[in-house]
């Protein structure tokens, strides 16, 4: 007999199918075996172990759509283990992580090592993209079948902007053989050389803008391929109003694409950056108020599918520098579900929907239908959370290696109590 | 709640008030106050005057240590500070980035950390980026002055250049000023726009708009693209350096070009006031932003008095921002 544990007094939320009801759910060594508000109505049976949700959520784990976790080449910031450890403490059970390491994930023994150190661990299922094209230089295409045949959920030169018109038109063009994601970081990479966004807050402080111009610029050239090649194509953390609109009218086309984007771009302005504070540096670089409430809207509507952690570890000497020598990125996998749940507290989208961007569709893009929902027979991974308890982001606090959020001392709502990957409790927060 | 109105201090009715100038550090001209500025003014006068005198040096800063600690090459502004720690008493250092360990490697904080670690009073940083004396002065126990940071600010030269305006006009308050040329790589415009917009002039700037700023006219200017409109009925025209070593790729076709067009001679100074003086913080580009007959022209150029004035503006700072202090 297999290990089956029922989680009891559970106000079950599934996004994919719109349950959201008190009631049980039972799971049978890595499956779910079943659920619903009537399952065990009468007293859970003998040798069945109980885990008392008390009226707790509990939701199909997060999928993070995309993160960095140092490993290989930038263990100092953050490992596969510290990442995975942060990713089980925010409630997150899978995890498609970037190419951009030292190497490059561009070839299948990098995309196996990924996959060994994840065994090794043991935490949440890490993914992995493959590099679009080789070091993520722009210039060559890498090996898209064997790549995918070795796992790779999708393509991509991660924090680079595919720049080249042609490379990019053949890329779409053949990664439709294998069914595979081509993602954008959409930045034109003439106009974005600054630090932060362009304007009067960039002027003042004197330092080099990227205008929200440069990401439009790039989507709207991107659609046109999409457009030409028929291809999929996953436009990654758009932070401005103008891309919002770009997509929408694309999808509108009916051409197959999709977007995320990041808690800083719906939660955060340029405005945070205030007197050099490099936590604050992103790429996409913080935007407007304006665009704030355009990425918010796009959320509400539906133009932004999913909402991804950006998660990039920094330790101290990559942020403690004068703000143009300052690291790109903060981490991102502890405050993933407060933010998302933020914008259910306010009243921006409803709880399932909120949810629905950071696990199904997630899963749905990646190409892992079994992943971001609740199903029996499906894999148990979970995350048991209070909707509503109040606490304060602290950075020092955070289980990842790197504490560079931008979120510090910010008072959320919303605590993961516990998570589980396969059946297994990889996270509890003891005082549940 | 009502402000209450800026009431005039002496400088003389100073001494053991170090809350008259409220501030830890100075760090930029953006968040001062009318009679902040005015006092470092009226102080300046004084200095101005012992400068002048046979007797130049005071004790006011004895025994305080200043550091000039400067990541960037600078010889007037550097010997400004040296000079005027010297003539307040004080033991003055300086630190090039040639010779110090930044070049082994350390970072900005190790160096900040260092240097508190030997008790300094005052550090006096110039930096090619922006923001890195902000960075310092969150480390460090002492005073910091910004001595020009990136394209940020660069305070004491807008103050050197308030009080040459100041003795030559009488006032700020209501006179036109063009600041000309590449405000885009420019901390002492940013400084100056600050500090002429806080005293009540009214501020342009002019310049092909590839040096301008994103989003200039929200920082209280008013946007000329020519020199006919910029300066026309101006009573100040203050030049900036074409700072070329900043520039990544192309912001003007040609020098030549842009001395046809922006450079300022003797036709172009004619559109300003008949009485119209002109500054330029140095050091010129001859023939590309400025004409010789012009710069060198001693009933209109201040460029020498300001270099003059410079060094009791700096004075002022590091006796008010020592004031006080053990």
């Amino acid at each position: 007999m297999t290990n089956r544990t029922a989680y009891t007094n559970a106000r079950l939320l599934d996004p994919a199918t719109g349950l959201d009801a008190l009631g049980t759910l039972l799971t049978e060594g890595a499956k779910v075996a079943d659920f619903g508000p009537g399952l065990f109505a009468d007293g859970v049976p003998e040798g069945i172990q109980v885990v008392d949700c008390a009226g707790a959520c509990l939701a199909p784990g997060l999928v993070d759509l995309r993160a960095q976790v140092g490993e290989p080449g930038f263990e100092h910031n953050e490992t596969i283990a510290t990442a995975s450890r942060s990713a089980a403490a925010g409630g997150i059970t899978a995890v498609a992580v970037l190419p951009n390491t030292d190497p490059v994930i561009d070839d299948v023994s990098g995309l196996e090592f990924i996959a060994r150190r994840a065994r090794e661990t043991k935490l949440v299922k890490v993914f992995a993209y493959g590099a679009l094209t080789k070091e993520t230089a722009g210039k060559e295409l890498t090996e898209m079948g064997l790549l995918s045949e070795a796992g790779a959920v999708g393509f991509t030169d991660g924090t680079c902007a595919v720049a080249d018109a042609l490379l990019l038109r053949r890329a779409l063009s053949y990664a439709t053989v294998w069914g595979k994601p081509i993602m954008q970081h959409p930045a034109e990479p003439r106009l974005s050389g600054g630090v932060m966004n362009a304007g009067e807050i960039a002027s003042r402080l004197g330092l080099s803008g990227s205008p929200a111009m440069a990401e439009v610029i790039m989507l709207e050239r991107d659609m046109r391929l999409v457009e030409m090649t028929g291809g999929r194509y996953h436009a990654a953390h758009i932070s401005t109003a103008e891309s919002v609109e770009v997509i929408r009218r694309a999808k509108a086309k009916g051409l197959r694409v999709t977007c995320d984007t990041a808690p800083p771009y719906f939660a955060l302005t340029e405005q945070d950056v205030g007197e050099y504070r490099t936590f604050f540096k992103l790429d996409p670089p913080l935007r407007t108020e304006m665009d704030r409430r355009a990425i918010v809207e796009g959320l509400a509507d539906g133009t932004i599918d999913a909402i991804a952690s950006d998660h990039t570890p920094h330790d101290q000497d990559e942020k403690r520098v004068p703000f143009a020598q300052a690291a790109f990125g903060a981490v991102g996998f502890e405050t993933l579900l407060p933010l998302v749940l933020e914008l259910h507290h306010k009243g921006a989208l409803p709880l399932l929907a909120a949810l629905d961007k950071v696990t199904k569709v997630p899963a749905d893009i990646l190409g892992l239908p079994a992943l971001g929902r609740l199903a029996k027979g499906g894999p148990a991974d979970l995350v048991v959370f209070d909707l509503d308890r109040p606490w304060k982001v602290d950075g020092d606090r955070l289980a990842s290696k790197s504490k560079n959020t931008c979120f510090d001392k910010r008072p959320v709502q919303g605590m993961v109590l516990r998570t589980v990957v396969d059946g297994r409790t990889v996270h509890t927060r003891a005082s549940a | 709640m009502p402000t209450p109105a800026p009431t005039f201090v002496h400088p003389h009715d100073l001494e053991g008030r170090a809350h008259a100038f409220p501030h830890r550090h100075l760090l930029g001209i953006e968040g001062l106050t009318a009679p902040e500025i005015n006092l470092v003014l009226d102080l300046a006068d004084t200095y101005v005057a012992q400068n002048r005198s046979q007797e130049r040096k005071s004790r006011a800063l004895n025994g305080k240590t200043v550091v000039n600690l400067f990541f960037e090459n600078s010889t007037r502004t550097r010997t400004s500070f040296e000079l005027a720690a010297k003539r307040l008493g004080a033991d003055a250092i300086n630190m090039s980035v040639d010779g110090s360990s930044v070049k082994k490697g350390e970072t900005l904080i190790d160096t900040a950390m260092t240097l508190n670690a030997m008790h300094l009073d005052v550090l006096v940083v110039r930096h090619q980026e922006s923001g890195a004396p902000k960075l310092l002065a969150d480390k460090v126990n002492c005073a910091v002055i910004n001595a020009g940071d990136g394209q940020h600010e660069h305070p004491t030269q807008a103050l050197l250049d308030a009080l040459t305006i100041r003795q030559r006009k009488g006032k700020l308050k209501g006179l036109t000023v063009a600041i000309c040329g590449d405000v885009l790589h420019s901390r002492v415009a940013r400084s100056n726009i600050h500090l002429l917009n806080i005293m009540g002039a009214t501020v342009r700037v002019v310049a092909p708009p590839t040096l301008l700023p994103a989003a200039v006219d929200r920082m209280g200017v008013e946007v000329h693209h020519t020199m006919a409109t910029g300066l026309r009925d101006a009573d100040i025209v203050m030049m900036l350096r074409v700072q070329s070593e900043r520039m990544q790729g192309q912001f003007l076709p040609s020098q030549r070009e842009y001395f046809r067009f922006y450079g300022l001679d003797r036709d172009k100074l004619g559109l300003a006031k008949p009485d119209a003086l002109i500054m330029h913080p140095g050091p010129m580009n001859r023939g590309v932003e400025i004409d010789s007959l012009v710069a060198d022209d001693i009933h209109r150029s201040l460029i020498l008095q300001q270099v003059e004035l410079g060094v009791a503006v700096r004075m002022a700072c590091l006796d008010l921002l020592t004031r006080g202090r053990n």
